[in-house]
């Protein structure tokens, strides 16, 4: 596949370029979805404004009105309280830690099976695929109690080790059957001047596949970082101890012990966004889709 | 002889990579589905299982009987029906829009409409519940009754069981459309230039293009997406576990978050592992023809 733009022809309306004059139904058309598309990202956006309104605003022991949320003065206070109460900075730093933990280990993991399945074959091998992807259409929810059994009997509750070890197993799957496409778009020749030099499959694996997949991967990447940032239910069995919770039960202890305190919590709740918003937005240019191996998007 | 000496040599080339997360996923995904099953049929005591009482069927005879579990799986397969259409059309109209060539500030649009999918599921969750809070104080209410003026009194959204689900349902939607626009947008903008500018040679253009060459290219995307959508919806929980915790009076309950109320509220794990298992039969039927195309769906030009 070629993302190539071609050169600028002469053609007045190339599929591409834009029409040397538009007309006034094309730009009738034009205003009209820009409307379109701004009416939704009211929708879209105007809980979030609602939320980091409430959050700079103080003393919030009834929900505001919205005459209080615009005119009253704005204030950081909310955010430096909640991040000095209950450990929530603590909170915070064992999330960065299980979310990245997970999100290393996670991806070495999927990249050696994808590269199992995709460049090696073995018997079986098709039929393992498809019982790993039948198993994604079970709920997660429907483990938990089997998945417990097996950490307790590890002697692993109330571990990061347990916890971590039970987000990637449930992880490979899907990560791999992400991978696996991309792996087998490369082509096979590349191999030949690494075979020609001596090197085995981990020198190709390592010298090929990873450099050659880098976006793909990056992406699972931050799809394992978010996903563990975000776990809620595992985190929550798991994890018994107080200071070892992650930042998800946090929330909902924060949200039990000041229910009144709206400000407090949403500014909590904005500090737990803010990770992911922004790895979001720095790598957002380099956002790869599953099945397709073209993930340059044009802006 | 031979063949199976090759399979052996294969194996043992393929271990080093496949065997880690070959074991991982049949301790932790695989074999607790199994244990699932097995627990269905005993009164399963977690701190010490083999004190366990075998029941046979008789979870599955409570949970016959059992208005509630008819309840769950009324909103289960209502969620899906609901929110997998909505986020659908939703999400591939704005892929659409912000496709369209005149469109500025795609990368901006796309960023936004994103946002929601990004956000944790705990945040948002309370915030629409915040959102959507009883009495004048919500700031929806105060949309309805002092601005647009639709309703006389506040609704009590959480309240009863319908205004709840549609609650639900909204939070679900709205958090799930930047996902398929997303989707689609990769799909559309990958689709090769090349294949228009021959269209175009044919004499195919604007409509007939769209027609011929973006709509089929969709279709396997469409499958990856509902496929998506279909397996996310029985996977809700967190929304109704932390929104309405499946009150008011266990009206509002999906399955999953029933059946994690009566294994891990009242710890009868052999009762929530029978409903559990006949939800994955639920999803085994309606999936069952996508699944066996699943996983062939590549797209390629």
């Amino acid at each position: 596949m070629n993302t190539a733009v071609p050169a600028k022809s002469g053609a007045p309306t190339n599929r591409k370029g834009t029409p040397n004059r538009p007309s006034s139904a094309k730009r009738m058309a034009s205003w009209f979805a820009h409307i379109v598309l701004i009416l939704g990202i009211g929708f879209v956006i105007g809980p979030f404004v609602y939320m980091i309104l409430t959050s700079i605003t103080t003393d919030n022991f009834s929900l505001p009105s919205p005459q209080k949320l615009l005119n009253s003065e704005k204030t950081l206070v909310n955010y430096v309280e909640a991040w000095n109460k209950n450990n929530f900075s603590s909170y915070f730093v064992n999330s960065l830690f299980v979310s990245s933990a997970t999100m290393i280990l996670s991806l070495s993991l999927a990249c050696t099976t994808a590269y199992a399945f995709a460049r090696f074959p073995f018997p079986g091998k098709e039929f393992l695929f498809k019982l790993f992807l039948f198993s994604m259409f079970v709920p997660a929810i429907l483990n938990i109690i089997p998945q417990f059994t097996i950490i307790k009997s590890l002697g692993l509750v109330d571990t990061y080790s347990g916890l971590i070890l039970v987000y990637i197993s449930t992880g490979v799957v899907g990560s791999t059957f992400f991978l696996r496409g991309f792996f087998e778009r490369i082509p096979t020749e590349l191999e030949e001047s690494i075979v020609i030099d001596g090197g085995n499959r981990w020198t190709i694996f390592r010298a090929i596949y990873i450099p050659l997949s880098l976006p793909a991967i990056g992406t699972l990447g931050i799809f394992a970082f978010s996903g563990t940032w975000d776990e809620f239910i595992l985190a929550l069995t798991l994890i018994k101890t107080e200071a070892q919770r992650t930042l998800p039960i946090a929330l909902q202890l924060f949200r039990g012990q000041y229910a009144t305190y709206y400000g407090l919590f949403f500014a909590a709740s904005m500090m737990a966004l803010m990770p992911i918003i922004a790895i979001f937005v720095i790598f957002q240019k380099q956002f790869v889709n599953p099945n397709l191996s073209e993930g340059s998007v044009k802006g | 002889m031979n063949r199976v000496s090759r399979g052996l040599k294969q194996y043992i080339q393929v271990a080093p990579f496949l065997a880690l997360g070959f074991i991982m996923t049949c301790v932790f995904v695989l074999y607790p589905l199994v244990k699932g099953i097995h627990i269905s049929f005993f009164e399963y005591k977690v701190i010490k299982p083999e004190q366990s009482v075998f029941l046979g069927f008789d979870n599955y005879k409570k949970l016959f009987n059992d208005p509630n579990v008819w309840v769950a799986f009324r909103n289960t397969v209502l969620f899906a029906i609901v929110t997998v259409p909505g986020q659908w059309v939703l999400g591939i109209l704005a892929a659409m829009i912000i496709n369209l060539q005149f469109i500025r500030f795609k990368v901006f649009f796309r960023l936004v409409y994103y946002l929601p999918v990004i956000s944790s599921w705990i945040v948002v969750s309370y915030l629409f519940q915040f959102l959507f809070s009883d009495g004048s104080s919500g700031i929806v209410n105060y949309l309805l009754t002092d601005v647009l003026r639709v309703t006389k009194e506040p609704v009590a959204w959480l309240q009863n069981t319908w205004s709840a689900n549609i609650v639900i349902w909204l939070l679900s939607i709205w958090k799930g459309v930047g996902w398929v626009m997303i989707m689609y947008l990769a799909a559309l903008q990958s689709i090769p230039k090349s294949l228009y500018e021959a269209a175009q040679i044919d004499g195919a253009r604007g409509p007939t293009a769209f027609i011929h060459i973006t709509l089929p290219l969709m279709r396997t995307m469409t499958a990856y997406v509902v496929i998506n959508l279909i397996i996310g919806a029985f996977q809700a929980f967190i929304q109704v576990f932390l929104i309405t915790k499946g009150g008011p009076l266990d009206s509002t309950h999906l399955v999953n978050t029933y059946m994690f109320k009566h294994a891990f509220e009242y710890f009868d794990f052999g009762y929530g592992a029978a409903i559990s298992v006949m939800l994955g039969l639920l999803i085994f039927v309606i999936t069952y023809g996508n699944q066996r195309t699943f996983g062939k769906e590549r797209i390629e030009y």
